[in-house]
C-alpha cells in the first residue's frame, strides 16, 4: 500500500473518532457528522486512485457508475422520508451495510483462501453480514408496520440457540477442513439469513429500538472483520468504533427500560405476547372526555405537563402539540413536555420530532427531571403514549413491565389521555391509568383531537 | 496450543488496535444525553458503511473476465454507499432539527 494512501486512512480513522466524540454533544454534533463523512469520502477517493494495480477502464466507470447510483437513492430517500420514519430507515441502511459485507465475503471466498485466518474471517463476514441484512430488514418491515403479524415460533429461543450453534459448527467444520465449494458459501449465507429472520421475528415492537443498535453495533463489526482480510485499518478501526459504541448504546437503551439484553433477546416481552382477555383484574371503568371540557381544564390550569408517544409520531401531530403548547403558554400557563427516555421507537425519538417542530430545546424534560414535578403538575396531557405510563411498572409484579422507569403521571392531579381506542400498548398489557378516576379519555386521531383542542381554547 | 501462541504472536499489532478501539469506542460514547442517541445511531450506521472499501477493493482486484465477481461487487458499492451517504445525510438532517431553535 502506498505512504499517500495509508496517510489518507490515518486521517480517515481520526476523522472517525473525532466525528463520534462530537457527536455526543449537542453544540458539536453537526460538525461532528460532517467531519466523520468527509473522512469518509477521502477514503473511498483514495481507495480508487491511489493503488498499482492494473485496472481496465470499464471496471472504474462501474464503480463510479455504482457511487452515483448508491448515492443518489441514498440521498433521496434521506431527504425525503418523514421524520416519523426515522427509526425503521436508520435499520434500512444499516441492512444495506450488513448486505454488503455480506456480497463481498461471498466474493473472495469463491478466490482461492489458504490461510486460516482469512477463511475465519470471510466465513465471519458472511455470516454476520447476512444476519444484520435479513435482521434489520425484519426490524424495518416490524416498525413501518408492514409486517403486524405476530409471528410465533414454538421453542423460538431452543429453535434459534440451535440454529445458531449448527452455524457455527459448520463454519468452524469448513475453516478446518478448508473445503472450498460454492455449496458451503450459499449454505453459510443463507444459515446467516435465516438467523437473522428467527432471531429479529420473535422480538417484540417495544423492544425494536434495542434491536436495531444491536444489529448496527453487528455491522460495525462485519465491516472490522472485513478490515481484517484486507489488512485494512481504517475498516477495522471504524468498524470495531461502530461495534463498541453500538453495543454501549444498547446497554444504555436497555437500562432505560429496565431490562436486560439478554431478557430483550431470549425474553417473550412484546412480540409474543398477545393481549389476554379475561386475565384483566376488574379495572373499572373508564371516564370519557370531550375537546371543550379537556380545553377549559387546561385553559385554566397552572402547570401542564405534556407527555408525547409514538402516537403522537404516527398522527403526525408534532406541529399541532407544539401550537397548543404555545397557546397555552401565551395564556401564563406554565407547560412542560416530560420524554420517556424510550418514548416512540427510538431513544430520543420524541427529541427530534418536537424539534423538527421547533419547541425549545429547554422545555423538554428527562424523566429523572420532571418526575418529582408530576405532583404539582394540574393537568398531564398524554398524547400517544401507553406503556411509558403504565403504574403497572410500579405495582404490578407479574407485569412483563414491572421494574421499568415509568414517568408518574398518575401524581398529578388531573390527567388527559389523547388515545385512538382502548386499544393496548405496543407491549400488549393493559394500562390501569385509564381506569383511573382522575384520568379523562379523549379519543381520536392525535392530530385532530389536538387540532380540536387548539380550536377551543382559542375560544376561549 | 502452539499454534494459538503463533496465531497471536504474528497478529500481535492487530489485535492491540482491535482492543485499543473497543475501549476508544466505549469512552467516546460513555454519558450521552438521551435527546443525542437517535442522531448518535444513525451517525455511528453511517460509519458502518465504512465497509465500501472493501467492496471497492473486490471490483479493483476482480479479474476483467469474472462476472460474478463484478456483478456482486457492483451490488456491495451500491448498498455500502447507500448506507453511507444516506446514513450521514439523515443524521445532517435530524442534527439541523437540532439547531434551528435560537
Amino acid at each position: 500500500m502506498s505512504i499517500a494512501l495509508s496517510i489518507i486512512y490515518l486521517i480517515a480513522t481520526i476523522t472517525f473518532i473525532v466525528g463520534l466524540k462530537k457527536l455526543g454533544h449537542p453544540e458539536t454534533a453537526k460538525s461532528g457528522n460532517l467531519i466523520a463523512a468527509g473522512g469518509m469520502g477521502l477514503s473511498i477517493v483514495g481507495t480508487i486512485f491511489i493503488h498499482d494495480l492494473e485496472v481496465p477502464t470499464f471496471i472504474y466507470v462501474l464503480i463510479g457508475v455504482a457511487i452515483l447510483l448508491g448515492s443518489i437513492i441514498g440521498w433521496l430517500i434521506a431527504i425525503k422520508v418523514e421524520m416519523t420514519k426515522m427509526p425503521e430507515l436508520v435499520s434500512l441502511f444499516n441492512g444495506f451495510g450488513g448486505a454488503s459485507a455480506a456480497l463481498i465475503g461471498f466474493v473472495e471466498f469463491s478466490k482461492q483462501v489458504d490461510e486460516s485466518l482469512q477463511a475465519i474471517t470471510i466465513i465471519a463476514g458472511i455470516i454476520i453480514g447476512a444476519i444484520t441484512f435479513s435482521g434489520s430488514l425484519i426490524a424495518w418491515g416490524k416498525l413501518n408496520g408492514s409486517l403486524k403479524s405476530v409471528v410465533k415460533i414454538p421453542q423460538h429461543n431452543l429453535v434459534n440457540n440451535l440454529f445458531f450453534i449448527l452455524i457455527l459448527a459448520f463454519a468452524g467444520y469448513t475453516v478446518f477442513t478448508g473445503v472450498q465449494s460454492p455449496i458451503i458459501t450459499y449454505s453459510l449465507l443463507a444459515g446467516g439469513l435465516i438467523y437473522g429472520i428467527l432471531f429479529v421475528l420473535p422480538i417484540g415492537g417495544a423492544d425494536m429500538p434495542v434491536v436495531i443498535s444491536l444489529l448496527n453495533s453487528l455491522t460495525g463489526i462485519a465491516a472490522a472483520i472485513t478490515g481484517v482480510l484486507y489488512d485494512s485499518m481504517v475498516m477495522l478501526v471504524g468498524g470495531i468504533l461502530v461495534g463498541a459504541a453500538g453495543i454501549i448504546l444498547t446497554v444504555a437503551m436497555c437500562k432505560a427500560m429496565n431490562r436486560t439484553l439478554g431478557s430483550v433477546i431470549f425474553g417473550n416481552f412484546g412480540g409474543g405476547v398477545v393481549p389476554v382477555e379475561g386475565v384483566n383484574k376488574a379495572l373499572g371503568s373508564i371516564t370519557r372526555t370531550t375537546a371543550s371540557d379537556a380545553a377549559i381544564m387546561m385553559n385554566y390550569a397552572t402547570n401542564v405537563i405534556i407527555v408525547p408517544g409514538y402516537g403522537l409520531a404516527v398522527a403526525q401531530a408534532q406541529h399541532v402539540i407544539h401550537e397548543l403548547e404555545e397557546l397555552l403558554a401565551g395564556k401564563g400557563v406554565n407547560v412542560k413536555y416530560a420524554i420517556h427516555p424510550v418514548a416512540g421507537r427510538m431513544p430520543g425519538h420524541m427529541n427530534v420530532l418536537l424539534a423538527e417542530s421547533n419547541v425549545e430545546y429547554n422545555m423538554l424534560m428527562e424523566m429523572d427531571d420532571i418526575n418529582p414535578q408530576f405532583s404539582n403538575a394540574d393537568v398531564v396531557l398524554v398524547v400517544g403514549a401507553n406503556d411509558v405510563v403504565n403504574p403497572a411498572a410500579h405495582n404490578d409484579p407479574a407485569s412483563p413491565i414491572y421494574g421499568m422507569p415509568i414517568l408518574d403521571v398518575e401524581n398529578a392531579k388531573h390527567i388527559i389521555v389523547n388515545k385512538r381506542s382502548m386499544k393496548a400498548g405496543y407491549a400488549g398489557i393493559e394500562n390501569e391509568l385509564f381506569y383511573n378516576t382522575k384520568t379523562a379519555m379523549l379519543f381520536g386521531d392525535a392530530k385532530a383531537a389536538l387540532t380540536d383542542l387548539v380550536t377551543e381554547i382559542k375560544n376561549m | 496450543m502452539n499454534e494459538i501462541l503463533e496465531f497471536i504472536s504474528s497478529n500481535l499489532q492487530m489485535i492491540y488496535i482491535i482492543i485499543l478501539s473497543v475501549f476508544v469506542g466505549i469512552e467516546v460514547i460513555k454519558s450521552i444525553p438521551a435527546v443525542l442517541h437517535t442522531p448518535l445511531m444513525s451517525g455511528a450506521n453511517a460509519l458502518s458503511g465504512v465497509v465500501i472499501i472493501g467492496a471497492i477493493l473486490v471490483m479493483l482486484h476482480s479479474d476483467p473476465s469474472n462476472y460474478v465477481s463484478l456483478v456482486l461487487g457492483f451490488v456491495a458499492v451500491v448498498l455500502g454507499i447507500l448506507n453511507v451517504v444516506g446514513g450521514f445525510t439523515v443524521t445532517n438532517r435530524m442534527l439541523d432539527m437540532f439547531k434551528k431553535k435560537k
